[in-house]
């Protein structure tokens, strides 16, 4: 029952996200790479609307956070997987500057990219089976790094 | 009344607001960060836990919906899209994204949205990352290929 509960409840859950990425405009690309463009040399206009996508967004899973956190555990699953890493190393660094140029690139981070999916975007289906690819590749190449 | 001029920014409010509702009601309901770019390599590399599937699944969903009641919301973008400009540039960027994301653990929705809303120092290294290298290589493209 638990687990049915669970799976019910992401499935909302990503389903909430995903109209948040459309109502927001994240998934237009051309939004994104205006937002990205502030000196307005490149496609004409800034665009700054999207900062307060990731400033609401921020602010009301920071209210909800502190809700969670005053719980002994979640209300559908038996522990809270709150992320323990602090480092700021090349890892993080080299790994955001990467996806932050694939981001300008194309327009699409993860998310918009998979709603793009669902809208049947052949653009996102290329660029979220090259995601998958580039994924598997950086963790192959780690590992082969961590052999030697 | 909205003027037009005003109506992006309530989008973007309205929209990054349900991203935040459903980030939260990730942790608060399956314990679980809403870090996109982990629960798709995650799952990709064969993950059989089902709330990532199913979240997944409802992010996707959202586009099928939003495409067949709503499509004036989405941009019709197909590979021939100056929008996003190719095939090839699209693959790329997937690439770029997949990679730098596994390898930061972490993209927009979990650095972002999520490490910003847990005042993470690591996050907060992420995102001044890839929104800085976002913005030089939107200049770049500008300065290279006009409006590539």
């Amino acid at each position: 029952m638990k687990h049915l509960a669970s799976s019910i409840a992401a499935l909302v859950l990503g389903f909430i996200f995903g109209l948040g990425l459309i109502v927001s405009g994240m998934v237009d690309p051309a939004n994104v790479k205006r937002f990205l463009d502030v000196t307005g040399q490149t496609y004409g206009a800034w665009r700054p609307q999207l900062l307060a996508v990731l400033g609401a967004g921020m602010m009301v899973t920071t209210m909800i956070y502190l809700v969670a956190k005053r719980r002994k555990h979640p209300l559908v699953e038996a522990g809270f997987h709150w992320p323990h890493a602090t480092a700021i190393d090349r890892q993080l660094t080299v790994g955001s500057a990467l996806f932050g140029a694939g981001w300008a690139l194309a327009g699409y981070c993860p998310g918009p990219a998979l709603v793009a999916v669902g809208s049947f975007s052949s653009d996102a289906v290329i660029f979220v089976v090259a995601m998958a690819a580039g994924g598997f590749l950086q963790h192959f190449l780690q590992h082969q790094l961590a052999a030697h | 009344m909205i003027d037009s001029h005003w109506a992006p920014w309530l989008n973007a409010v309205i929209g990054g607001s349900l991203i935040g509702l459903a980030s939260g009601g990730l942790m608060l309901f399956n314990g679980r960060i809403a870090g996109i770019s982990g629960i798709f390599h995650q799952t990709v590399a064969g993950s059989r836990e089902a709330w990532r599937w199913m979240f997944l699944v409802g992010l996707v969903l959202a586009g099928v919906v939003a495409v067949l009641l709503y499509p004036s919301v989405l941009p019709a973008v197909s590979t021939a899209s100056p929008a996003t400009g190719g095939a090839l540039k699209v693959m790329a960027a997937g690439l770029l994204v997949g990679f730098g994301t596994r390898m930061a653990s972490g993209c927009t929705s979990g650095h972002g949205v999520c490490g910003l809303a847990r005042f993470s120092l690591r996050s907060l290294a992420a995102v001044v990352t890839f929104l800085t290298i976002g913005i030089l290589v939107t200049f770049l493209i500008g300065v290279v290929g006009g409006r590539a």
